[in-house]
């Protein structure tokens, strides 16, 4: 089942397209990879799906992201609330400058969604879920500035989780992590997957090939081919995803 | 194309090259260990039957170095299929080695005897297996699926030599028991001849599975 559908979708940074008409379907508790080399409008693209484009001065959309038939870029529409259900965890680790606790509290707090000891189970349960729990129970009320990259980002994630999005969106989650707290992202989606939705872009080939289900091969504004991740990675369709994945350009 | 891309180019050409080596050495064993049988060479069978070690180790060297493309390239797509169908590719060609070698065992017990008769369609049998390893090698250089399906479909005249071959020793057989052993050992001879054809076939479906990507079962 879909839970994102785009329709024609085209972005435009003032008079440049960036995005040439995109159509594809995102499926619901599944990881979808957006690949393709830089500037291919893969983050722009990933961008769309909770409006973080809205802020780009210039930055104008045509078509439509339906997020479960609901138009996301409809005029009376909550930004805020969209961005509740469609959270993002970005490239470089972001936690605040405060405690861990506080960081993963912040969304709720901000989106009063849950008080005092309620609010201290949703900390546990996100940071349970973002696979931290164990290694952080005993120092809660550090700052999240002391916790290596990968924890950094894996709370970035908890911080996601506390306000029960439906949807992941990753702007290459790993690129400043090291290879063992990139494995634990990568099993750490492969579990949150049968909760969320989650859509990753992704520089790394083989990272799109361990942990998505479909992956998208974006080149110069357009979706040049989309398909479950291992026919993607074995007979792609396209001489041109073929190019790019074997390294043959880009 | 960035230099990494260019030296992976280069170790796929040299295995290409490796298997294009073994191909050529397992037709060679394939000749000889017929005309060792045809001439009554126990020399030249003995040849065949040691040269059979070189087969069986390049195979294995072609081997590692698919595992070490894989391991250290991670390839994908076209790239994936054509190391993954190496790896069976020479599989193949060394069991047709095994069965050169098979012969020639086979050639030096007859060598002692006069021939059963003259041997004609079990060298014919040998010419074609020949023809046909060269064709899919070549079909797996130009990744020609049409090449290797019509290479394959040449197991037809194999099968028609081996059902004639057999029709003709078993008339000797029934004419005098005496030829029994004789005419047993060339029927093996013959049966080895036509599985290497098999295995053509076998090398085949791989290239079709490298040049589209599907799996496709040749039986004709």
């Amino acid at each position: 089942m879909s839970k994102l559908e785009i329709r024609d979708l085209q972005l435009y940074y003032d008079d440049f397209k960036a995005l040439q008409g995109i159509s594809m379907c995102i499926e619901e508790r599944r990881v979808t990879a957006l690949i393709g080399p830089s500037g291919c409008g893969k983050s722009t693209f990933l961008r769309c799906f909770n409006r973080m484009n809205d802020t780009i001065p210039g930055a104008r959309v045509e078509g439509e992201v339906l997020l479960d038939g609901w138009n996301v870029y409809a005029p009376d529409l909550d930004v805020a609330e969209l961005r509740r259900r469609v959270g993002m965890v970005f490239q470089r680790p972001n936690p605040f400058p405060q405690s861990i606790y506080d960081n993963v509290a912040f969304g709720p707090r901000v989106l009063r969604l849950a008080r005092s000891r309620v609010l201290d189970d949703l900390v546990k349960q996100s940071l349970r879920a973002a696979a931290l729990w164990d290694e952080v129970k005993d120092k809660l009320h550090s700052s999240a500035f002391d916790l290596s990259a990968g924890e950094q980002q894996r709370l970035c994630i908890a911080r996601v989780l506390a306000v029960k999005p439906e949807v992941i969106l990753m702007d290459e989650p790993c690129s400043a992590l090291d290879p063992a707290a990139t494995l634990q992202i990568e099993d750490l989606m492969r579990e949150l997957r049968e909760h969320y939705t989650i859509v990753i872009v992704t520089h790394n080939m083989q990272q799109a090939a361990r942990v998505s289900d479909y992956t998208g091969f974006f080149w110069l504004g357009e979706l040049v081919e989309y398909d479950e991740t291992g026919k993607v990675f074995t007979h792609p369709a396209q001489r041109l995803t073929e190019d790019y994945i074997t390294g043959r350009m880009g | 194309m960035s230099k990494a891309r260019e030296l992976f180019d280069r170790e796929l050409m040299d295995l290409r090259d490796n298997i294009l080596d073994l191909g050529e050495m397992t037709k060679i064993a394939i000749r000889l260990a017929i005309q060792a049988l045809k001439e009554q060479e126990e020399g030249l069978a003995r040849q065949v039957m040691a040269g059979d070690e070189k087969i069986n180790a390049k195979r294995y060297d072609v081997e590692e170095q698919c595992l070490r493309l894989i391991a250290t390239q991670q390839p994908t797509a076209g790239d994936l299929r054509a190391i993954i169908a190496a790896i069976h590719i020479v599989t193949e060609l060394e069991r047709m080695g095994d069965y050169a070698s098979g012969i020639a065992e086979l050639a030096i017990r007859l060598a002692s005897q006069p021939h059963l008769k003259p041997l004609i369609d079990l060298p014919r049998m040998a010419e074609i297996d020949q023809e046909m390893i060269r064709a899919s090698l070549e079909a797996y250089l130009k990744h020609d699926p049409d090449l290797a399906f019509e290479t394959a479909k040449r197991d037809v005249e194999i099968d028609q030599l081996y059902d004639q071959t057999y029709r003709e020793l078993l008339t000797y057989m029934l004419e005098d028991p005496r030829n029994i052993t004789r005419a047993t050992y060339l029927l093996w001879v013959a049966h080895k001849l036509e599985r290497i054809a098999d295995r053509v076939a076998n090398i085949c479906e791989r290239v079709i599975f490298v040049s589209t990507g599907e799996f496709k079962e040749l039986n004709f």
